[in-house]
């Protein structure tokens, strides 16, 4: 692997994404600590949005910005969205890592872009 | 230069402009979000036109049959016609003539339809069916193109006010002609992976799409195991099964399983709520493909389980019957 390959390329690019997408939302969706946050979610439009989230968290091309992160998630901040639910996403995106048989260095990077979310996802 | 009409406007695509960004600054309001061809927001339809194939990436192969594709990725190189998903006025009114009205049990009308042009459609589809100009109702396709000469609706009666089975049922007489719209609705077989598991999904009336979906699958070759899970309360609210019968004794890979959730099961049909029964036969849904059609809640509970029993979204077909608040 070249020095200068991005941690998108690294990962193995889209097709990385949609190994990830379906792994991650099931274990999302198990999740007791989260899942009642997408109760009642239309779950094509979920599955297409959780592919959204993992391509930028992954270090891919997106055009997301901090106001379309707040705006998405005001009404689940609304409902008591917090702290300790951005953890259980992160965790949850770790083990679907750690299932794909990836590095953890390249883990911690994943985990470091989807924490600098966090603070515009709970609209502070 | 390339030219978008949208609702009947014409609109110059810009070198390296994609449709999202040609419309939204002439002030179309297509919803978007990661402007990256991932999120599917900004999905639209070409009413004229084939999109390209980069802005069909990751769509559901039912959705690019039907020319759906990502506004934001979508860069053509000929001109589109194109609509948003929810846009009704897309599909012109069709007249269709009542060939046959025929009772399926006691609350099922079979209606068989004429139309008077042609109509290119899919097994498993919708039409809308209209009373009047302004009162109509979705109704799914349980006819076969090239199998079937006209167009097959089950219509359940809606107690105690559904206004359009209600006429239906009691006024609607063979040889009148009616209004329909449609097709629409991307619940239905899709050639290629032909040795793939199918698991079908149904209670009531769900069963119209259904009995369309696996006669299309069937005629079109497919070999891999298909399982038909239809689920009623009681004896009374099935049918078909005479039919489905005949198609377990024609075809080896077709499977007909009638559920009952309401009473004790006789010989011959299992017990239990239709969605149970399907997910204790088949526990591991990985590699399976599904069409799931019918009442609202077995459709939502259903998409989820079957999801965590391993089946890709991609590969997850549902139609939720909701009954109109209006009717």
């Amino acid at each position: 692997m070249s020095q200068q390959a991005s941690l998108y390329e690294q990962l193995g690019g889209e097709a990385a994404v949609n190994a990830a997408v379906d792994i991650f939302y099931r274990k999302v969706l198990s999740d007791d600590r989260i899942s009642a946050f997408f109760d009642g979610v239309d779950m094509d439009t979920q599955a297409a949005k959780q592919k959204a989230f993992l391509t930028m968290a992954f270090g891919g091309p997106h055009n997301y910005t901090g106001l379309d992160m707040r705006q998405g998630h005001a009404h689940l901040v609304e409902r008591g969205l917090n702290d300790s639910h951005v953890d259980a996403v992160i965790e949850d995106l770790g083990a679907t890592l750690r299932e794909l048989g990836v590095k953890e260095e390249l883990i911690a990077q994943v985990a470091a872009i989807a924490e600098s979310t966090r603070n515009d996802v709970l609209g502070r | 230069m390339v030219t978008i009409r949208y609702a009947k406007n014409n609109f110059e695509l810009e070198q390296n402009q994609s449709v999202l960004d040609c419309l939204t600054r002439r002030g179309v309001p297509v919803p978007f979000s990661c402007r990256s061809g991932v999120c599917q927001t900004c999905l639209m339809r070409a009413t004229g036109g084939t999109p390209p194939e980069l802005s069909q990436q990751g769509l559901k192969d039912s959705l690019k049959l039907q020319n759906y594709f990502l506004a934001c990725v979508c860069h053509p190189a000929e001109d589109l016609e194109v609509a948003l998903p929810d846009d009704d006025d897309v599909q012109a009114v069709i007249h269709a003539t009542v060939k046959s009205l025929q009772l399926l049990n006691a609350d099922i009308m079979q209606v068989v339809l004429e139309c008077h042009a042609p109509i290119s459609y899919r097994a498993g589809q919708f039409i809308n069916l209209f009373q009047n100009q302004t009162l109509g109702r979705s109704y799914s396709l349980a006819s076969v193109p090239h199998e079937d000469d006209h167009l097959h609706l089950h219509v359940r009666r809606l107690l105690p006010q559904g206004r359009v089975s209600g006429w239906i049922h009691e006024q609607l007489r063979p040889g009148e002609t009616v209004e329909i719209r449609g097709p629409g609705g991307d619940c239905f077989y899709t050639p290629g992976n032909a040795e793939q598991g199918l698991v079908l999904i149904g209670t009531g009336s769900g069963l119209a799409p259904l009995y369309g979906i696996i006669r299309d699958a069937l005629s079109q070759g497919h070999t891999g195991p298909i399982h038909l899970f239809h689920g009623s309360r009681d004896l009374n609210g099935l049918y078909l099964t005479g039919e489905l019968r005949d198609l377990v004794r024609h075809y080896a890979n077709f499977n007909y399983v009638p559920c009952l959730s309401g009473e004790d099961a006789p010989h011959g049909f299992a017990a239990g709520r239709v969605h149970d029964v399907a997910f204790q036969q088949i526990p591991n849904l990985k590699n399976w493909r599904l069409f799931l059609c019918g009442h609202p809640e077995m459709v939502r509970v259903a998409k989820r389980q079957a999801f965590l029993a391993g089946a890709s979204m991609k590969n997850i077909y549902a139609d939720a019957f909701n009954v109109s608040q209006s009717s």
